[in-house]
Parts: structure tokens; C-alpha cells; sequence
């Protein structure tokens, strides 16, 4: 392979900015300079759809109606286990309206375990069944509420500590080879291993697995800690549920999906179809939430599909609030054991983690990798436990696993600094060796106004005021299957196509950004047609990867089409192409600045009617960490809170959040904020509101629904304020990462290590309430 | 949510025609040609769309004139019509400077859209809000079951239950506008089929779960709720409500209280001190109003009557926490007196 040296800024502005020389490959474009030279990269660019947002006129799935289309409503269990003896569809299939009714079999395409019985076990409330088919939704739910389902109740079990216990009902009496649910890109859970409920132990990650010797480590130790903490579940509540609208036509199967990966519910369909990939389209154009539970087509993309198969019609199904809470996804809970040790100086000698966690009848509810990673410890293990319950899925949530995991290890920290009498920002400065969390921590500190700092539980008065901060790292991952195509049209006018989907965090913009700033032109004139799987394949919108793995590509494919452009025009002008520039709209010469031609009329030289380019994800400059796409380095962060804790009532108001993040080369300031806003938002929601409540008695879930499922909302809500640290490595052709996941890891610990600097009381639980804020002060018992 | 037919109604005489059962009585006992009152409609629709009430006809009574009508004058009083919607109370000048408690119960009740939808009427009507009773799925006394979900010690989730009063159910009341109303010692004029028409103390509206398990008001089929009247308040009366909420921007209160007192310099006369979210109806603590009698208005005095008021408190496996939420709670109110 052909390769060049080239020289690429390295380091942080403002902080140790310098360069390195990496080998590239000959067809990767030239090196951009830090965002300041830029023109469109790095600024504050407006979202190209936000118009049709904030007008109403964007479509989403649940938006979609075609001619003749169809209704369609879920059958779901009301009970927690059992097996069906029967269901009798009888009434419901002759109340009018209703067109097809389509029953789950126990196979295994449909989600069943392939045993003897006609229908699947049911293993939690909510548990899909089938669907009906009807002229509309009203008829649908009426249909639903007329087949009766009868079942041979098995005991269950929900609470997770319940389900731990020698006796506990079984939940699979089996070994489970499904895939995982609850957990993170190339993590896995095995869910062979195990006795009873319990499920595991997974002790390593792709950064490896035990280090050192743990006995040792704690023996060389002068202080100690060692905590149990605990996490609740929680729900993701997209504003937008989960659903498809199928239109199976003659030729293809057409998906339109709220998801935030169209290339696999394309291939789940075809698969469980048995179609080729050709036949099938999935559409997601525009896309409302998703936080990690929206990979799939789930049971209700191959329902919609079958009730369209039976009726020749095109089928619209979208689950309710419920359905959604009960079905379609959760952050598992954790009970997490973790003791740390550290010499006088503060050196960490012993880390040891040991979590148990539900994600219900799924598997992946683990603690993640923030404490093997986030310091440097030379003795470390973990044993991270599933334990399966009769409850819904969990499903991947906004950096699975390592949100429960920074809670716990965050505010061991803290109390270590204390211990030793360091102030906790001292403290890991002294044993944080990442350079990015140095330079977030020095400007958090200034912005924030640390050194407002008082002892733990100094405050006077009933409401006490407290500061804390609390750390996070986030692996840079990306996805080497992503593909764009770019197209210049003869005449003007400039279009990209890929299956990515922008699930709402400014994917399409940044895209238009980056084929703006190679071709010389604005943001508007860049057409960025995305969410479609007849388009190349991108990445899924998790693990943080579409930036990283979608914007190479997008800049390489652009340079590809001005190269080829740039020789036509090198041929008019009788010189060579390498002499040539865009910029503003125009394509000019370096040496002779009479000859100049618009942008638009240079494309009247092309002899088809389009510049078609397809680039991939090539390999990080450098190579990866890990060959699959670890890329090196850390997305790390940096989040300080400030609480007000009213010690007679409990109540406790979360009253600023500075947030330091980095994310390589920002893209776009505005979106980034967002993001990081997003985020923060869910973590204060994490620490104080948000609860799934299950009764234990029945299996139900007391509140399933957006009244009693308490999401904050505007007063609930933190003055917000953040930090962008520009980090350049030199590792692709755009050096830029995501932030998403980043942005909602360190908000509950940092609010946790608040609360305790405001009532000098710890609280290793969350959510933090009224409750646990009494029982802490001991004003209840 | 079944199919139901529509009835508008033109007048009293004519929606109490049109009337043959309650959402209580219906969701205690289910009747096959259920017709009920829709005022608002946000409660009662959301039975409806649970598929826990299946009526058969909603009588419309939103529409019926003269229904909406808030007056104030000295001699009558503030009579306030069934249909006048929450938003309409919560501008109304002459309540905000006479009738304060009422004024701020109303502005933290719910949300501004629902409180352009809700009626007067329909929020002291309206059924608690336990998720176990407005499960589907769990059959509980209050709807002719077998058990008490929320009481069980070991599994049910009453966080946000009562603390007193909780021997029979352990919900608690949905109102907390009539924890101010109660305050004010308000009556509701209540109207019959056959044209007669009663007025009762709001301490006699609210029906006790040991009375009535089935009920939270005396309401019966075929009687409509015309009017609520709050005495006029003499010129020493001050008033102060707060209440607690899990969330700022809008929630169901977990304590709030509503204190209305006389006084005369920073000595309490005499109180009317009603707590919401306390029992299964707004709960009127004669404890501290008895502490509070003739004594001044101080931090210590206030907090000796918020300690009387929970001296009964029974709180359940979860909601201890309620205690001293209240006795801060009522103490603050009291204090805003001074
Ligand atoms: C999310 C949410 C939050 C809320 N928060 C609060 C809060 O904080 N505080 C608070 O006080 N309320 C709150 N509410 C209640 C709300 O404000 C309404 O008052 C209530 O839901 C019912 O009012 P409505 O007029 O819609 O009554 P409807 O639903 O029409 O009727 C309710 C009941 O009253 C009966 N009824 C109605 N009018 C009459 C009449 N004139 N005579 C006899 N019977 C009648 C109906 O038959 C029905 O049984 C909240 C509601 C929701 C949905």
C-alpha cells in the first residue's frame, strides 16, 4: 500500500498543543489544522433540520400513514410466569374492523424457547403474545382486550436480592445463549455459567481481565475503603416509542423504523423472513430518542411485518407509554461491593469489585469498566453477576453498565481523598494520569469555583449547600463497517447517502459540516440523505461511535469527488489538479488568481451527470488498540455539582452542573452542548427521580406511565454549563469522536459526593429522596 | 376504552335525568348502562382509557350555563359555580387577596394546561391516586376486591400513602385544592333529581374509607355538585398554604398543608389547620389547631402544634419519611402567618 508522512496536530490547545508524524495512506486527504483555521468545522452551526423540527413538518415513524394502512396492537401477558394452556382469539376475530390476528409460536425466530408447548413461556408482565390487526387503533385495542389468554401461573420472582436466595423460583431453568441485552459494545455476559438465578461471574472487558494480585494489594495498603452501592432500574422513556410501519410490497419490504440502527433491523428482518437484504428497506429519517434500546426490530418489527404478510396491507404498529416502560428496555439495577486501597501518599493498591445486577429475563447488567480503567492500580478483579427476574428486558442505556459503575467508584474516591485529608480534586490529580481529565479539572475547578469548597456538612441552616465532582472515562470506539456516498451533480448541487440514522444528536449537520468545509461551500448546500438502508451501510448511533466512524468517511469520499472534479477542471485550465483549491464557492488557482470558476459551473465539465464516491471507515492512523476498532485513548470527563439539601423536609435541588468533556476535534459546538445538556439531564434524573417501581407481590410495575415515572422536567432541571476541551491525536481524516455516552457517566456520582458535602451523611443508594435524605440525618428511622 | 354514547346536557335538570350511577359506585361495582358526569373530563377519561370504567353514556355537564360563575361580596361571601376551571380561580384577584391559601393550593395544583381543563367540581370529585387502585391489574378493596396492596408490609410500594387515617385504605386524598378549600371552611351545594338541594361543610362532604370503602364523598347517583361557597373571611384572617412535591415543575403533593387563621397581633386566635396528602381525605388536625389556640405566633409554638398533628401518624412500611416532612411542613405554613 501506498502511504505518505504527514504531520498532524497533537495534544491540547492552550495546554501541550505540538505535533506528530503519522504514515498515512496515499488516498486519505490532507491533514486539517486545529478547528481555529477552519471554516465550518468546530463552530456553532445552526442543525440543518431544525426548521422542520421545531414546525412540526419533520416526519417520524409514528407520523407515517399509507394508503390502506393498517392499526396494529400488542397482546401482552398480565402475568409474570406461567405457561398458556390457550388463547382464544374467538371474540376478538369477529368484532369488525379487525383484519388479521397473528399469535406468537414458541419457535425461536419468534423469540420463543422452541420447547413443546404451542406458545411461549411467559416470563415477565408485558411479555409480547401476538397482535391484531384492525382499521384502527381504537378497534386494535378493543380487539386486544377481547382475546383472552389462559395461563397455568408459575411462582415468580422480581426483586433481584429475592432471586439471589437458594429457594428463589427459577426464572430459566436452562443455560440462556441469547444475546446479551443490558450491556456494551463487545462486552459479554455468559449466561451459561452460574447456579440458580445467578448468572456468571464476567471478570474482564476488552481491557483485559484481572491485574496483580489483590491480597497483596491491600496488604501493602495504609487506608481502606470498602462500600456497597446501590442503583435502581431505570427506564429510557424516548419521547418517541418504539415502532414500525410495514409496507411489504411486491418486491420490497419497506420498514419505516424508530430506530437508531437501520442496517440491523434491515438484517433482523431478512433474516427472520428469510428475504436478502436487497428486499428489504429500512427508513428512519427522523428519529425521537432512542438512548441505547432502539438496535433492534425488537417482537414488534416481525409482528407489524407478519399481520402485513396476512393482510396485504401495510401495517403501522407503535407501543404505548406501558408497553414501553414494561418491555422495551431498562438500565438494570446494581448492588455493587467495592474496597479500595491506597498507600499515605495516596497511590492506589487494591481494587476490588464484585456487582450483582438484574436486566430481567436479559443479560448485561454489569458495572462496566470505570474501575479497572479510571486510575491506574496495579492489583485489580472484578466479578460481575446477572441475576435473571421475572421483569422485562434490560437493554443497552447511554454507557451501559459504567453509569452504575462510576456511582459506586466515584464516591470510594472521594472518601479515600477524605481519608487520606486530600481535597477530592487534589486527590486525583495526583493519582489521574490522564492529560485531558488534568486540563478538565483545572478549568471545571475555575469556572465552577471550587475553592468555595467547605468541609463536609459545614453548611448552616436548614438548607445546606454542598460541591462535588466526579470523573469519567469512555473508550473511543468506532465502526469500521461505515460506509458514505457522496455525489456531485452536474450543475450544482451536492448529496450524501448512507444508512446512518441522526437519532437526534446532529448527525446529519455535522455530516453537511464536514463535506462544507472539504468542497469550499456552506452547510446548505450539501444534501444529506441518511437513515435509509438502500444507501451504503453506516453504524449504529451507539456506543458513542457515529462521529468517530462516520465523519472519516464522509471527508474521504468528499475529497475523492473534488479530486475528480479538480481534474476536469485542471484539464480546462491546462494545468495540474494539485494546483488547484476550493474555497467559498469557487475553484481558483494557487499560483494564478485570474483563473477562477464557480463551484457550480466547474461541475458543468463533468461528462455524466453525477461524481459518484463511496468511501469506508479506514483504520485509525496508528493503528487500534484493539483490531476490531478500540481506538487509543480515553473520552474523558470532568462534572462538578452543586446541591442544596433542605434537611428538614429532605429535599434535594440540584443547583449547577459545570460539565468538562472532551471528544478529539468538536464538530459543533451547539450539538456538543446539547449533548452534554442531555446528558447531564438524565444523570441528575438518575440520582434523584427516576425509579422503576415494582410490586414484589404482583410483578406488576406501579408506574408505568410518564406521571408517576418521575422524568425532571424544566425545574427539576440545573443551570448547566459547559466545558469543551479541543484534544487532537491524529487517528483519522476528521480526528473527531462523540460525546453522548460521555456526557451522562459522572452526573449521579458527582451529585452523590455533593449531597455528602452538604450534610456531612454518605449515601450509597440512588435515588436520592426525601427518604433516604431523613433516614440518613436519622430523623426517621 | 369501550365505545360510549354523548350526552350533552342543557341544564341540572336535565344532566341529573340523564345520570344513573357514579365513577365510584362503578368502579366498586360495575353496573352494564352506565351513565356518569363528565365535567372536565381528565379524571374521568382517565378510567375510561385504562378500561377500568366502561360506561355506557357520559353526560356532558361542562357546558351547562350559569355553572361557571365565580362572585365575592362581603354578606354572600365567595361562591364559586362546579364548572369554573381551576385557571379561572387561580386569576381571580379577589381570591388572590382575600382567600390567599386557596389562590397558591390552586397555582400549585397540576398543570397550567390542566388547569384550564379541570373543573372545580370534578377536582373534589376526583378518585385518589394510588397505583394499585388505578391498576387494572389489582383488584383492592376501594373496587370491590379482597386486599389492600400497598399495606403489605413486605410488598407494597406506599411511599406515598397515608400516614393517618389508614386503617381502612391507605390512599391518599387526589385534592389539594380542597385542603385550602377545607381551610377556608368551605360547603358544596349539592343538587338531587328531584330538584332538592342541600349544603354541606366540606369537612361532611369527604367520606371516610372506614365508613365507605367504596366512597371517598357523600356523591350519590342522580346528585350534582352546583356550587362551592367559602364564608367571607373577617379582616384578621391571614392564610398560608404549602405544598410538598417530589418535582418543582409540576407534581401530586406528598404533604401540603393549608392553615387559615384569626389573629389578633402575632397571636393566633383560633386555626383552621387541613392537611393534604396526609389520609384518605383531606385531613382537618384539630390537634394543632388546639395547640395553636391563643398562643403567639413562634417558631417553637408552630412546631409544638405540627408535632401534635402527627402525634397519631401511623406511618406504613415506606412513607415514615412523611412524618417529619409534615411537622416541617406545617410548622413553615404556620409560620408564614407570622
Ligand atoms: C397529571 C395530573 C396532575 C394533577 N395534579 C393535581 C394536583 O396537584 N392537585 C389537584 O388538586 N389536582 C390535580 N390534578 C387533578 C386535575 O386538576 C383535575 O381536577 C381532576 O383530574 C378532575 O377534574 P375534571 O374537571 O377534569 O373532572 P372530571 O374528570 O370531569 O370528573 C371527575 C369526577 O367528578 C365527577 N364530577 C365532575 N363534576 C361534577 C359535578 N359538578 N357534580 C358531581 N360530580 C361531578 C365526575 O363524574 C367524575 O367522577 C391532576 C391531574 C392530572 C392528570
Amino acid at each position: 500500500m501506498d502511504t505518505r508522512k504527514e504531520k498532524f496536530p497533537y495534544g491540547i490547545p492552550g495546554h501541550n498543543l505540538g505535533e506528530i508524524e503519522r504514515e498515512i495512506p496515499m488516498e486519505e486527504p490532507p491533514v486539517w489544522p486545529v478547528n481555529d483555521e477552519l471554516k465550518v468545522i468546530g463552530k456553532r452551526v445552526k442543525r440543518i433540520d431544525a426548521l422542520e423540527k421545531v414546525t412540526g413538518k419533520a416526519i417520524y415513524t409514528s407520523d407515517i400513514k399509507l394508503p390502506g394502512m393498517l392499526y396494529a396492537k400488542m397482546l401482552r401477558s398480565n402475568v409474570p410466569h406461567a405457561t398458556i394452556s390457550s388463547i382464544d382469539v374467538s371474540k376478538a376475530s369477529s368484532l369488525p374492523g379487525v383484519h388479521a390476528i397473528h399469535l406468537i409460536e414458541n419457535a425461536p425466530k419468534e423469540g420463543g424457547d422452541g420447547g413443546t408447548n404451542t406458545y411461549p413461556m411467559v416470563k415477565y408482565v408485558g411479555q409480547p403474545l401476538g397482535g391484531v390487526a384492525a382499521e384502527s387503533l381504537e378497534i386494535a385495542k378493543e380487539a386486544v382486550s377481547l382475546i383472552k389468554v389462559n395461563y397455568e401461573k408459575k411462582p415468580f420472582v422480581i426483586d433481584m436480592e429475592s432471586a439471589m436466595e437458594i429457594n428463589a423460583p427459577i426464572v430459566f431453568d436452562a443455560p440462556i445463549t441469547q444475546q446479551q441485552d443490558g450491556g456494551d459494545v463487545g462486552e459479554t455476559h455468559d449466561g451459561s455459567k452460574g447456579e440458580g438465578n445467578v448468572r456468571g461471574p464476567s471478570t474482564s472487558s476488552f481491557f483485559g481481565g484481572p491485574r496483580g494480585n489483590l491480597e497483596e494489594g491491600f496488604n501493602e495498603a495504609d487506608v481502606i475503603v470498602e462500600r456497597t452501592y446501590r442503583t435502581q432500574v431505570h427506564t429510557h422513556m424516548p419521547l418517541e416509542t418504539h415502532g414500525v410501519v410495514v409496507d411489504w410490497g411486491a418486491d420490497v419490504m419497506t420498514v419505516y423504523a424508530s430506530t437508531q440502527n437501520t442496517a440491523a433491523v434491515r438484517n433482523e428482518m431478512a433474516s427472520v423472513f428469510n428475504l436478502p437484504k436487497s428486499k428489504v428497506r429500512v427508513i428512519c429519517e427522523f428519529m425521537g430518542g432512542g438512548f441505547g434500546a432502539k438496535h433492534s426490530a425488537g417482537s414488534f418489527g416481525p409482528m407489524a411485518a407478519n399481520l402485513a404478510k396476512k393482510t396485504g396491507r401495510p401495517v403501522w404498529l407503535m407501543l404505548d407509554r406501558k408497553e414501553e416502560h414494561l418491555a422495551e428496555g431498562n438500565r438494570p439495577n446494581s448492588i455493587q461491593y467495592l474496597k479500595i486501597g491506597a498507600k499515605k501518599d495516596g497511590t492506589l493498591t487494591g481494587i476490588q469489585q464484585r456487582s450483582h445486577g438484574t436486566a430481567g429475563v436479559g443479560l448485561g447488567a454489569g458495572v462496566g469498566r470505570i474501575a479497572q480503567i479510571l486510575y491506574p492500580c496495579p492489583n485489580f478483579a472484578t466479578e460481575q453477576y446477572d441475576v435473571l427476574t421475572n421483569a422485562g428486558p434490560g437493554a443497552a442505556w447511554r454507557a451501559p453498565g459504567n453509569v452504575q459503575g462510576a456511582f459506586g467508584l466515584e464516591q470510594a474516591i472521594d472518601e479515600m481523598a477524605e481519608k487520606l485529608d486530600l481535597d477530592p480534586l487534589r486527590y486525583r490529580d495526583r493519582i489521574d494520569t490522564s492529560e485531558v481529565r488534568k486540563v478538565e479539572r483545572q478549568r471545571g475547578a475555575e469556572l465552577f469555583g471550587w475553592s468555595r469548597r467547605q468541609p463536609p456538612g459545614s453548611s448552616t441552616g436548614v438548607v445546606k449547600k454542598g460541591l462535588g465532582v466526579g470523573q469519567s472515562t469512555w473508550p473511543r470506539f468506532v465502526t469500521l463497517d461505515s460506509s458514505v456516498e457522496i455525489k456531485i451533480h452536474k450543475g450544482g448541487g451536492v448529496e450524501i447517502r448512507s444508512s446512518v440514522q441522526d437519532i437526534g444528536t446532529g448527525t446529519k449537520t455535522i455530516i453537511a459540516q464536514v463535506v462544507a468545509e472539504e468542497l469550499g461551500l456552506q452547510v446548505k448546500d450539501i444534501k444529506v440523505n441518511i437513515g435509509d438502508t438502500f444507501f451504503p451501510v453506516g453504524p449504529g448511533s451507539g456506543g458513542s461511535v457515529v462521529t468517530g466512524s462516520i465523519t472519516p468517511p464522509t471527508r474521504n469520499a468528499a475529497f475523492e469527488a473534488k479530486m475528480a472534479l479538480l481534474k476536469l477542471v485542471a484539464k480546462k485550465w491546462e494545468t495540474d489538479s494539485s494546483e488547484l483549491y476550493v474555497e467559498d464557492g469557487q475553484v481558483g488557482h494557487k499560483a494564478n488568481a485570474d483563473l477562477k470558476m464557480s463551484f457550480k459551473e466547474a461541475t458543468k465539465l463533468m461528462r455524466t451527470s453525477q461524481i459518484s464516491k463511496i468511501a469506508s471507515r479506514s483504520d485509525d492512523y496508528g493503528g487500534f488498540q484493539q483490531p476490531w476498532g478500540l481506538a487509543y485513548g480515553d473520552l474523558g470527563s470532568v462534572q462538578f455539582a452543586e446541591v442544596s439539601v433542605n434537611t428538614e423536609t429532605g429535599f434535594v435541588k440540584v443547583d449547577r452542573i459545570v460539565a468538562a468533556h472532551s471528544c478529539g476535534r468538536p464538530l459543533n459546538i451547539g450539538q456538543l452542548e446539547s449533548q452534554i445538556n442531555g446528558g447531564v439531564i438524565q444523570g441528575v434524573s438518575y440520582a434523584l427521580y427516576e425509579n422503576r417501581v415494582m410490586d414484589n407481590g404482583t410483578g406488576h410495575m406501579m408506574n408505568a406511565n410518564i406521571d408517576q415515572y418521575k422524568v425532571p422536567f424544566s425545574m427539576e432541571i440545573p443551570e448547566i454549563e459547559t466545558i469543551i476541551v479541543e484534544e487532537y491525536s491524529g487517528r483519522s481524516s476528521t480526528d473527531a469522536y462523540g460525546i453522548g455516552e460521555p456526557a451522562n457517566i459522572a452526573t449521579a456520582a458527582a451529585i452523590a459526593n455533593a449531597v455528602y458535602n452538604a450534610i456531612g451523611v454518605r449515601l450509597y443508594e440512588i435515588p436520592i429522596t426525601p427518604s433516604s435524605i431523613l433516614k440518613a440525618l436519622r430523623n426517621v428511622s | 376504552m369501550n365505545k360510549f354514547s354523548w350526552y350533552e346536557a342543557k341544564s341540572v335538570e336535565d344532566a341529573l335525568q340523564q345520570v344513573n350511577s357514579t365513577l365510584s359506585d362503578e368502579l366498586y361495582e360495575a353496573t352494564d348502562e352506565a351513565a356518569v358526569f363528565k365535567s372536565g373530563g381528565i379524571d374521568v377519561f382517565d378510567w375510561v382509557k385504562q378500561g377500568i370504567l366502561k360506561p355506557q353514556k357520559i353526560v356532558n355537564i361542562r357546558n351547562i350555563p350559569g355553572l361557571d360563575k365565580i362572585s365575592y361580596d362581603r354578606k354572600e361571601g365567595l361562591r364559586m359555580g362546579s364548572n369554573v376551571t381551576l385557571a379561572e380561580i387561580a386569576s381571580h384577584p379577589e381570591i388572590k387577596t382575600r382567600y390567599l391559601a386557596l389562590h397558591l393550593a390552586v397555582n400549585h395544583a397540576a398543570t397550567p394546561q390542566l388547569r384550564n381543563m379541570s373543573t372545580l367540581g370534578g377536582n373534589i370529585a376526583q378518585r385518589n391516586r394510588c397505583w394499585y387502585f388505578r391498576s387494572a391489574d389489582h383488584d383492592c378493596f376501594r373496587k370491590g376486591g379482597d386486599r389492600c396492596f400497598a399495606r403489605h408490609s413486605k410488598t407494597g410500594e406506599n411511599e406515598n400513602h397515608a400516614i393517618l387515617d389508614n386503617g381502612s385504605c391507605v390512599s391518599v386524598h387526589a385534592s389539594s385544592i380542597a385542603t385550602a378549600l377545607m381551610a377556608f371552611n368551605a360547603s358544596v351545594v349539592i343538587v338531587n333529581a328531584e330538584g332538592q338541594q342541600k349544603t354541606v361543610q366540606m369537612d361532611d362532604f369527604f367520606v371516610s374509607a372506614g365508613e365507605d370503602i367504596a366512597m371517598e364523598n357523600i356523591l350519590k347517583p342522580k346528585e350534582i355538585i352546583t356550587e362551592i361557597i367559602l364564608p367571607t373571611p373577617s379582616k384578621n384572617t391571614k392564610s398560608a398554604y404549602i405544598k410538598q412535591v417530589a418535582r418543582e415543575s409540576y407534581d401530586w403533593s406528598l404533604a401540603d398543608v393549608a392553615v387559615v387563621m384569626e389573629v389578633s397581633g402575632n397571636t393566633c386566635k383560633s386555626a383552621n389547620i387541613v392537611l393534604g396528602a396526609a389520609a384518605p381525605v383531606p385531613y382537618r388536625s384539630l390537634e394543632a389547631q388546639q395547640a395553636m389556640e391563643n398562643k403567639t405566633i413562634t417558631g417553637e409554638n408552630a412546631k409544638a402544634a405540627a408535632e401534635a398533628a402527627m402525634a397519631k401518624a401511623r406511618p406504613l412500611s415506606k412513607n415514615d419519611y412523611k412524618v417529619p416532612l409534615f411537622v416541617s411542613t406545617i410548622k413553615q405554613t404556620i409560620m408564614e402567618i407570622s
